[in-house]
């Protein structure tokens, strides 16, 4: 990636309990973003994978415990202040929802919400720039400035999310999280949100974290995916790579698994995904796995890299040195009950 | 659509209005609320046997046509056959006799099972409400026997468990258990997969294909997924505002889309393939009011390629205007704004608008921007609409062609509701063309 991440995680460990035991929701995630660049993060639900955004954001809630580093242009935000959050969180570290209803305040008009926003963060402005960077920002996103006063309820589920969209740039973060940002809408609207979003970059060079459980969308805005599995990442590269030639098995079953225009005959990946208290022992993946070998259940995967900018979590993979002899045979995967089926 | 002898459900003209409570004034006075059309004159049949999608985005009218076939809401005007019997005018009473032969599966598992009772509970009260077992040993053999054919076995690990000891594949796999104990011919499916994971979705749906041949069973699919219904359905009916606006078998549907909208809807379709983009020359806006529908082809305030005939109109200007201003800058804006002042004339359905200059601005100035509107965008289709545009006594004027309501006709294997095939509507069209008045 490129030489000056805006994010840099390392490490990174999220985990909260429950009368069950801890959940360890994110185990272990290391990940870049750099300026402009556009990072997709896919997984199942249950994958850690929003519970990562939030811990990137320093938006976990209460009894959440958190380990590793992120660093926000040199700055770990692990352990940092409630005060020096809530400072960076706005200008420098945006976020986007899924459902845009329930994120903007049904009693404020657009206007007010702007000009909210925009108080806390920069007092200076006179009210003449503040309409005008509104204006500016909700122009760019196709929202009309004659309904600058009107109030939430009155615009389209698009045009909400457009707002949202809006209201996080306005003041122009450098890193961008959107969760799930285009599930509650349409096909054609999806498509509307989804080329503002690719678009990101030339307009505003904002660096962007798309959460997301739909493959396609990865594919359609993003320049890197990072595949999440049980709390980890699997695999990471350049999307077009990672699509094209998956290296790990769980990567090449979702893709086959994904129902598409091209499809031709259903696919599925048996079993369920495990729950994060007591995962699987070695390899998170193993007890779905088709290609499971010896070393699998026995050890924890160490992560490789390939062709320069691509990494996996697979034995399959390597490094070679660290399997055991015989640990690269192939073992019968364990029946699984139909019980067990998600 | 001739109702052959294998039809299983005949809908004819099927209206199905909700209507809409007005203000605490018009309640007052006594005027009634307007309403909106979910279902707006809708003919159809389905076939024994086969599985028929509807597909539309939210809005379409697609699960409330669902629901109206299945007697769950109670149709305007029109009628639903169901094997020989207008569902529309039965009792409640009869109705329930016949909802026997017909079941629905709810989109989200997690609302559609009752957290206070158990798995065994919930698939056997069918049963219990139409009286139809004799005791408990029975309605509990019969439970396991469908949980069995569900994949939800060994069946006495689920039987005693609660909706929230079960995944959402599982529980989905519960419900489909529960709508099939009756031994229905006719399943509603509203949006079964699309509240699951990628990875289970193809066990749902494999699971309920194995369900319809082994039992006969005859599925009415409500999507808004083209994907899914694409592998899925065998004929699909795409909806739009409360109409069938293309129906026809689903390769011909998807191998050479006719309706502007069918078109649209398959190219926005994010494909896991990074080598292939969604086009930017999709439709703009998104589905408008249901109470307030557009004139003419509901579909046209966003379709690309409307024309003369589609039934342009005084709201289209608006938004005209309205996409002009959020591209200019704030200057700009402010300046036509004061001219054209609130254009309260523009929030109705009129195919003839007035509008007085503001702050000094006359007539001609008004067309003037309308011209520079023109020429900034002389390719929206919009223009085609416009009969007249004249100055007249400081005010400007507008006039639209009258809308001619599109019909759904055939074209090749399908049916399509759409001007772009009627050969009638083609030649309107055409006239209208050489009678515009610059």
């Amino acid at each position: 990636m490129s030489a000056e991440p805006v994010l840099t995680v390392r490490d990174l460990r999220l985990w909260y309990g429950t009368p069950r035991g801890s959940v360890r929701a994110v185990d272990g995630v290391s990940l870049e973003i750099g300026a402009g660049q556009t990072l997709g993060l896919v997984g199942e639900s249950g994958s850690g994978k929003s519970t990562l955004g939030r811990g990137i954001l320093g938006l976990l809630p209460e009894g959440a415990k958190s380990d590793g580093e992120v660093l926000y242009k040199g700055r770990n935000l692990v352990g940092a202040s409630h005060r020096e959050l809530r400072r960076l969180r706005g200008p420098e570290l945006g976020l986007i929802f899924q459902e845009p209803m329930t994120r903007l305040d049904p009693l404020m008009r657009i206007e007010d919400q702007f000009r909210e926003t925009l108080e806390q963060h920069e007092s200076k402005l006179t009210d003449a720039e503040i309409r005008r960077r509104s204006l500016d920002t909700l122009g760019r996103m196709g929202i009309p400035p004659t309904r600058f006063r009107q109030y939430p309820h009155e615009f389209s589920g698009g045009m909400r999310q457009r707002i949202m969209i809006a209201l996080a740039l306005v003041l122009r973060p450098s890193l961008l999280v959107a969760d799930e940002p285009t599930t509650a809408l349409d096909v054609i609207v999806e498509a509307q949100i989804l080329r503002i979003l690719a678009d990101l970059k030339e307009n505003f060079g904002t660096a962007l974290l798309l959460i997301t459980h739909n493959l396609g969308i990865v594919a359609e805005a993003c320049d890197h995916v990072a595949v999440m599995y049980a709390g980890q990442i699997v695999e990471e590269g350049p999307a077009r790579d990672v699509f094209a030639e998956p290296k790990h098995p769980y990567t090449r079953e979702l893709l086959r698994s994904t129902i598409s225009l091209d499809t031709r005959e259903l696919h599925s990946i048996p079993g369920a995904p495990p729950n994060l208290i007591t995962p699987p022992t070695g390899c998170h993946f193993h007890p779905r796995c088709p290609d499971i070998m010896r070393v699998c259940p026995a050890k924890d995967p160490i992560e490789t890299r390939h062709d320069g900018d691509r990494r996996v979590l697979c034995w399959l993979h390597g490094p070679e040195s660290e399997i055991p002899p015989g640990g690269g045979e192939p073992i019968e995967r364990e029946r699984i009950a139909v019980a067990e089926e998600a | 659509m001739s109702a052959s002898a294998e039809t299983l459900v005949s809908v004819r003209g099927l209206k199905t209005y909700y209507s809409i409570r007005g203000s605490f004034l018009d309640r007052l006075v006594g005027r009634t609320g307007a309403a909106v059309r979910a279902v707006d004159d809708i003919s159809l049949d389905l076939r024994k046997g086969e599985v028929l999608g509807l597909v539309g985005e939210s809005g379409s009218g697609k699960t409330t046509l669902g629901r109206t076939i299945l007697g769950l809401v109670p149709a305007t005007s029109g009628t639903v056959e169901f094997e020989g019997k207008d569902i529309t005018k039965l009792s409640e009473h009869d109705l329930r006799e016949l909802r026997r032969r017909m079941q629905i599966v709810f989109q989200d598992p997690h609302a559609s099972l009752n957290p206070a009772m158990t798995i065994a509970q919930a698939v056997g009260h069918p049963l219990q409400i139409h009286g139809l077992a004799q005791d408990k040993e029975q309605v509990r053999a019969r439970v396991a026997e469908v949980l069995d054919r569900v994949g939800l076995s060994p069946v006495e690990q689920f039987m005693d468990k609660y909706p929230s000891d079960l995944s959402g594949g599982q529980k989905q796999r519960a419900v489909i258990a529960r709508a099939i104990i009756l031994n229905p011919v006719l399943l509603v499916a509203d949006e079964p997969v699309s509240m699951l994971d990628m990875s289970v979705r193809a066990k749902i749906l494999e699971l309920m294909l194995a369900l319809k041949r082994d039992f006969d069973l005859t599925y009415l699919y409500v999507t808004h997924d083209l994907a899914t219904a694409k592998f899925f359905c065998d004929r699909i009916a795409i909806m739009y505002l409360g109409r069938i606006v293309e129906i026809g078998p689903s390769e011909a549907i998807y191998e050479d889309p006719k309706h502007p909208y069918t078109q649209a809807l398959l190219r926005a379709i994010p494909e896991p393939d990074p080598r292939r983009t969604i086009p930017r020359d999709l439709p703009r806006g998104e589905v408008p009011d249901a109470a307030k529908p557009p004139l003419g082809c509901h579909f046209r305030p966003r379709c690309p390629r409307a024309f003369e005939v589609c039934g342009w109109e005084a709201r289209d200007l608006k938004e005209l205007l309205e996409r002009r201003w959020a591209e200019m800058g704030e200057e700009g804006f402010d300046a036509e704004r004061a001219a054209v002042g609130p254009a309260e004339s523009l929030n109705e359905p009129a195919t003839t608008a007035k509008l007085h200059g503001h702050g000094g601005a006359s007539g001609a100035d008004l067309a003037g921007l309308l011209e520079k509107a023109r020429t900034g965008d002389p390719d929206d289709p919009f223009w085609t609409g416009v009969k007249r545009i004249a100055s007249e006594n400081g005010a400007l004027e507008v006039d639209w062609f009258d809308p001619v309501d599109p019909r759904l006709l055939p074209a090749g294997p399908v049916e399509v509701e759409c001007h772009l095939y009627d050969e009638a509507a083609l030649a309107e069209a055409a006239e209208r063309r050489g009678a515009r008045i610059p």
